[in-house]
């Protein structure tokens, strides 16, 4: 099985509360801040391993995992990363992250995708920063492959997916063919999630994203890293959504604490009303 | 002049109370614009479905009912979408799991900018800017898109759900386009349904959520302060992770987004990602026993006390003051 892994890097989640925003809101400004694969990309990525592999023995990969990622050159050690913990293949598209936007990776990837070929595309359901939730979906009906989105289970079957699609109000399963695009959620990552054809149903991963060994990152310097150039894949590269400004949320007071259940009783009755 | 077109959710043959902040924000800007709004319903039961918004002021009720389109998939509800979408302006729908999953199709087909999740919109003369929380919440972007079709998804709980104005719109049978290439590739298999008496998440006036202190007894302990306060019971990502709410119960920036009169954070520690999901609540309680929680940095009401004792308590307290 071959598995494409599109993966962003972005402003380390943990510390967007320090987001600044120069006065007049023009631009956000993460200098400073520290870079990391957004969260639901390294799930997806650790979702294509396990997919390419008997859990029990998990060095010898099963097919192919290639990741890919639109960004300026000093975001390779995010792909090296990436390669360390066992994708084979790295591929990065030069662009600035502020000359993009979901319709345009999704454009671009149409374009990579129809070169490389994979049987799945196995993808965050959303980047951390901007929180679009689309390029999947875009992707999906650019190509015309099913998808199946916002992933937390997905168990190999002979020649198709099944996946249990965490959405509002319970768990939908869905079955696909490939070729097709899936999204996953936070608990694709979870120790009984993801079963290959190869790996057996009692077994347990740990929980959460594996970490590279050191001679895995060692050796991960010499997996091949190709640099594609953005116009080589979309000759469109007008952006369909543009931001003219950006403000902090307004901030919420700290209030008070209460002594005891009594006293909060007593405030939410007769200060808040809410009783 | 903009004309909207509102793409109703539909849920057992009744439109989804997420479809009327949809409508919403079409009636903010059909007025800002002097322009329109149409609603579509797509799905088995539309027909019967359309009598319950025709009196929301729309200029016509678009129909595409087929016992084929029983289950939900992108693949098969998204053509009609993007047939009926030709003429709009303006297509948008609820950022619910079914909008989120098919917006963005829509939005692809029509080379649309899709503009996901937004929290209002300001109309600019003929300019459309709409404003979106990112970042966990930890900025709002305010950003307009550059195609003549645009395709939105509102944040239910930032656009108050619109109540009828009276009138009947026109209803109008549309057909239902053929599925999308790829469509037989992906088959439904099953949906396992959280069952519960209570409100949903994201209409309930009032929310009770527990985090990972909880453990096992996570219902034990909520359910009689819900039942206090007639209230939904949420979840912070560690407890849906640990299996002891169901993953439907949580609450933040991958989960629900609620903003009710009153949420309970009980053994929750207050990361970013759950502040992001409930943030906007009126007024926020939050009992933790370590006083430097940074959840007691957003609460109205911190107590720090252990919750297997004050949870009970206060379930007790406030029936009793209730009266
Ligand atoms: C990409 C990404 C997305 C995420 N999305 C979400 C999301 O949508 N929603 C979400 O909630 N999280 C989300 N998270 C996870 C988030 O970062 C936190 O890990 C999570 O919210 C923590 O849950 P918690 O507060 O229950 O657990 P903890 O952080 O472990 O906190 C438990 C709290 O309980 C208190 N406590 C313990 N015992 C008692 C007791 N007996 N009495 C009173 N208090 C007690 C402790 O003091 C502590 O504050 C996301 C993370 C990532 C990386
Ligand atoms: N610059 C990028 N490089 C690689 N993948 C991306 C990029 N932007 C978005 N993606 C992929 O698209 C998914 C959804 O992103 P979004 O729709 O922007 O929230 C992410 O989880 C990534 O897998």
């Amino acid at each position: 099985m071959k598995i494409l892994v599109p993966l962003k890097r972005v402003a380390d989640p943990d510390n967007a509360n320090k987001v600044k925003i120069p006065a007049g809101g023009a631009t956000i400004d993460t200098t400073g801040l520290e870079w990391k694969p957004n969260p639901f990309d390294e799930y997806a990525l650790e979702a294509a391993l396990r997919l390419t592999e008997n859990g029990a023995s998990p060095k010898a990969r099963q097919g192919e995992v290639v990741v890919v990622s639109f960004g300026p050159k000093d975001m390779e050690p995010t792909l090296r990363s990436a390669l360390a913990t066992g994708a084979d293949r790295a591929i990065r598209v030069d662009a600035k992250d502020d000359q993009l936007d979901g319709a345009l990776v999704a454009r671009a990837l149409k374009a990579l995708i129809e070169k490389e070929k994979p049987d799945y595309v196995l993808m965050g359901k959303q980047a951390v920063d901007g929180d679009s939730n689309q390029v999947g979906q875009m992707l999906a009906q650019l190509l015309g492959w099913p998808q199946a989105t916002f992933a937390a289970t997905i168990q190999e079957e002979a020649g198709a997916l099944l996946v249990g699609r965490e959405v509002d109000g319970g768990v939908l399963t869905l079955r696909v063919k490939g070729p097709a695009i899936v999204t996953v959620d936070l608990r694709i990552v979870a120790p009984t999630s993801v079963f290959s054809k190869s790996t057996a149903r009692t077994f347990k991963y740990n929980d959460g994203v594996r970490f590279a060994p050191l001679p895995a990152i060692m050796a991960a310097k010499k997996k091949p890293l190709a640099e594609v150039k953005l116009s080589e894949l979309t000759s469109d590269t007008a952006l369909r959504v543009e931001y003219v400004k950006f403000e902090p949320p307004p901030g919420r007071q700290a209030g008070v604490k209460v002594k005891d259940v009594g006293d909060l009783v007593h405030r939410l009755k007769n200060d808040a009303k809410v009783l | 002049m903009a004309d909207i077109l509102v793409v109703a959710e539909l849920a057992e043959g009744k439109v989804k109370k997420a479809t009327h902040s949809a409508i919403t924000f079409a009636r903010q800007v059909a007025q800002g614009t002097g322009g329109s709004f149409s609603i579509l319903l797509v799905g088995a039961g539309a027909a019967g479905a359309a009598a319950e918004v025709a009196g929301f002021g729309a200029k016509a009720l678009l129909v595409a009912d087929s016992a084929a389109l029983a289950n939900y998939t992108a693949e098969r509800f998204a053509p009609t979408v993007i047939e009926a979408a030709k003429g709009f302006q303006v297509v948008v729908g609820t950022a619910t799991s079914i909008g989120k999953d098919m917006l963005p199709r829509v939005a692809a087909a029509l080379n649309a900018g899709y503009a996901n999740d937004i929290s209002a919109v300001h109309v600019d003369g003929a300019k459309l800017v709409y404003k979106r929380p990112m970042f966990a919440g930890n900025a709002f972007g305010y950003c307009s898109v550059s195609t003549p079709v645009q395709v939105v998804s509102v944040r239910q709980s930032e656009f108050t759900p619109a109540e009828p104005t009276g009138g009947a719109s026109p209803s109008q049978a549309i057909p239902v386009a053929a599925p999308a290439p790829g469509a037989d590739r992906v088959e439904f298999v099953s949906f396992d349904q959280v069952k519960t008496a209570r409100p949903a998440l994201t209409d309930a006036k009032v929310v009770v959520a527990g985090g990972r202190a909880l453990k096992e007894k996570f219902n034990e302990v909520l359910e009689p302060l819900a039942d206090t306060f007639g209230a939904a019971i949420g979840a912070s990502r560690a407890a849906c992770d640990a299996g002891y709410a169901p993953s439907d119960y949580q609450v933040g920036q991958t989960g629900k987004i609620v903003a009710p009169q009153l949420y309970f954070a009980v053994g929750i520690s207050g990361a970013i990602q759950h502040l992001a999901g409930m943030k906007g609540s009126k007024v926020i309680v939050a009992i933790n026993k370590d006083g430097e929680a940074p959840i007691f940095q957003v609460a109205d009401y911190g107590l720090v006390a252990d919750l297997f004792q004050a949870v009970p308590e206060l379930a007790r307290a406030a029936q009793a003051a209730k009266g």
